[in-house]
């Protein structure tokens, strides 16, 4: 007997003992036995105020936050590389060319060979991400083209992250969930990397970026 | 469960040893408040928040009635995405099947992000056994690590440490296990941060394996969720080649939109945040993008022995969150250690004895290691009642019963020897079946909150023999039995 039936068939008998009476079916008419009137979204909001609830969020877990339209991103990317000081930029594949375009530092392309000593030598990164969720003050990447491999926007130190607003803001978490792909893999980034390990103080930076920078690009 | 701590005295003295000591006990009550405060502050913010803890006790019961159904289904969609799944009985097998797959990939050594499954099985002590060495990649786990030490908290398992400890442990100790600890390392959390950070990159940038654990498994896609805050997790779930995770065969939930509440409800109710700075969710393996080659090791050691026991099955819709041990007033006393396990505090009070057994003094004991003030299960995000749980098993160690051990059921004998607790349990009786005496009890126990004497007087004197006599709970154990039962005085 192998351990998958050691094992399922503890549990059947574990289950078994709850008595006479059917056990309710699984799967989507069992599940309709769970309450979902929580709320989809807290309270009633604009577009442009869920995208200020965005930003004042973000800030909160001291992320730096930006806001700028398509003619004026490119400047604005190139002047925080600048003041970071970066002189290596890694570029996911699909990122829109003329982002970068005023940027001083030398682009790195991310490739498949790339290893993981080769990016941690790159100052930051600059990315698109899938949506970001008010409510929360979340970024979630699933690794489209402009967001590219996870690693990318985990070894660096300085990882710059670009929302169009309101168009890819969700207010709520059950939001964000209902448009996500979990065939992709997902990264949920709320803030940059903190500790809380030592007497509870929250520390920002341990191992992920310890810097990061939110530009709201939008019609301003 | 192979990881009792050997030579561990009972809770009663292994507490009362911890209650006397005076840095312990600082270092607990500035961290166990400072983090209440902020998690009603985060609760409070959702004004559905009854309502999420209801949907998520309810997806946890669900699957659980259902659990051979949704890991047959998490078993397909993980091998359809292509991971492999192992399955695991108890703590050495699982220990072997990790050991082995780490064996076959040539690799020595691996990195791993924390994970209290893997704590549960002793998977660090069985591969060093096998010349594999395992490094902790969580802050708070390297702490212990490099300490030689036991994790005292689910979330923050080196709560027991100041500042000043932690430097002089990386300051001894790193050098031991890789890149030293800068020279001059001070005190600053900033300061040990950046230490830990350039101790652990050299590890993380050369690791070709990693195990993890997971706060969730969806059934429906084979995704696997892990919750964390420093980026470690990250690493050890994206660089390596190998990935192996091991995670208990109860973190299963059915769909993918099950995780809008647990979502909502970990973060707040863990490190009371809107949400965690990290949050991984994969699915089997990513061409290009992660390890090439995932292993989920479904474990059950003691999890379906829990299952058994229709009162106590509560315990498995845990979510590891940790806010139960914020409020307990014994776990602030007493601290982790004193529950010799890796689950600590109110919910290590019933889920050790439950996947251990109650063979060894200190899990018999630990059922006891509560004042049934409630307050556990007034945070817990789904709503586990663990005071209930904890009477049923004080009753199962007096009085004997059934209870399943490997699967197999089993009749418990009464404990002998345990005159204290019979007398506690038959106290707890009376007072349940005659008010009028619960009511002279709680004036008993209200004159004894004034004197604050170390003992109770008369028939009680036995139980609180072992016991620091804890604060007076905010809402008696008489009337959160009637708001429970609804049983009128
Ligand atoms: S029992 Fe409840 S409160 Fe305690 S750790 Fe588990 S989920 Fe959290």
């Amino acid at each position: 007997m192998t351990s998958r039936d050691v094992v399922l068939g503890r549990i059947r008998r574990a289950l078994g003992e709850r008595g006479p009476g059917p056990r309710p079916s699984p799967g989507p008419a069992g599940a309709a036995e769970i309450p979902r009137d929580y709320l989809a979204v807290h309270g009633a909001r604009t577009p442009a105020e869920t995208v200020d609830l965005l930003a004042a969020h973000l800030a909160e877990y001291r992320a730096r936050v930006h806001r700028t339209d398509e003619d004026g991103l490119p400047a604005l990317l190139a002047d925080l590389l600048a003041r970071r000081g970066a002189r290596t930029v890694l570029v996911p594949p699909g990122l829109p060319a003329h982002w970068l375009a005023a940027a001083e530092p030398a682009h790195v392309q991310d490739r498949a060979e790339s290893t993981a000593r080769q990016l941690d030598a790159v100052d930051s990164v600059v990315t698109g991400c899938a949506l970001a969720v008010a409510e929360t003050g979340t970024l979630v990447l699933d690794g489209g083209p402009e967001q590219g491999r996870r690693r990318i926007t985990l070894i660096p130190d300085h990882h710059i992250c670009v929302v169009r607003v309101p168009g890819q803001v969700v207010d709520s978490v059950p939001r964000a969930v209902a448009l996500l792909d979990p065939a992709r893999p997902l990264t949920w980034i709320s803030g940059p990397s903190a500790t809380s390990d030592i007497e509870l103080d929250r520390v920002e930076g341990v191992h992920g970026p310890r810097t990061l920078d939110v530009v709201l690009l939008g019609a301003q | 469960m192979t990881a009792t701590h050997l030579g561990m005295p009972a809770f009663p003295a292994a507490a009362r040893e911890a209650v006397r000591d005076d840095v312990l006990r600082a270092n607990l009550r500035r961290a166990t408040h400072t983090i209440r405060d902020k998690r009603a502050r985060a609760v409070a913010e959702l004004a559905d928040w009854d309502r999420l803890r209801a949907a998520g006790k309810a997806v946890k019961d669900h699957t659980l009635r259902h659990l051979d159904h949704y890991l047959l289904q998490l078993e397909e969609a993980v091998t359809a995405a292509g991971g492999t799944v192992h399955w695991a009985a108890d703590a050495d097998e699982a220990n072997r099947i990790v050991t082995d797959l780490v064996l076959a990939t040539g690799e020595r050594e691996l990195v791993k992000v924390k994970s209290m499954a893997t704590q549960e099985t002793g998977l660090n002590e069985a591969l060093e056994a096998a010349g594999i060495a395992a490094y902790e990649t969580d802050l708070a786990e390297l702490i212990v690590q490099l300490g030689h030490d036991r994790p005292s908290h689910i979330l923050v398992p080196a709560i027991h440490r100041n500042r000043a400890e932690i430097r002089d442990v990386f300051r001894a100790e790193m050098g031991g296990w890789g890149r030293p600890a800068p020279d001059g390392l001070g005190d600053d959390p900033r300061e040990l941060a950046e230490a830990a950070r350039l101790h652990l990159r050299e590890k993380f940038l050369r690791a070709k394996v990693a195990v993890s654990g997971a706060n969730f498994m969806v059934a429906e896609t084979g995704t696997l969720v892990v919750f964390e805050s420093e980026g470690n997790g990250r690493m050890c779930l994206t660089l390596p080649e190998t990935l192996i995770s091991v995670v208990g065969i109860e973190k299963v939930v059915p769909t993918f939109r099950d995780l809008e509440i647990f979502l909502q409800t970990l973060p707040r109710s863990s490190t009371a945040e809107r949400m965690n700075p990290y949050t991984t969710m994969w699915t089997g393996t990513t061409d290009g993008d992660g390890p090439a080659a995932f292993h989920l090791v479904l474990l059950d050691n003691g999890r379906t022995d829990t299952l058994a026991d229709e009162v106590g099955r509560q315990a498995l819709r845990c979510i590891r969150c940790s806010a139960c041990l914020n409020v307990c007033p014994v776990y602030e006393r007493a601290g982790g250690h004193a529950y010799g396990s890796v689950y600590p505090g109110p919910i290590g009070a019933i889920l050790s004895p439950q996947l251990r057994g109650t063979d060894s003094e200190i899990d018999a004991s630990l059922p006891y290691a509560s004042t049934l003030c409630g307050a556990c299960y007034d945070v817990c995000p789904v709503a586990i009642d663990i005071p209930e749980v904890l009477v049923h098993l004080r009753e199962r160690v007096a009085q004997g019963g059934p209870v399943t051990r490997d699967g197999i059921r089993v009749r418990l004998r009464p404990a002998h020897g345990r005159t204290a607790e019979r007398a506690a349990m038959r106290a707890a009786r009376l007072l349940l079946d005659h008010p009028g005496a619960l009511r002279a009890g709680e004036r008993l126990l209200a004159r004894a909150r004034r004197m604050r004497p170390r003992r109770l007087p008369g028939p009680g004197r036995a139980w609180t023999d072992t016991r620091e006599l804890p604060e007076l709970p905010a809402e008696s154990f008489r009337d959160w039995w009637t708001r429970e039962r609804g049983t009128p005085q």
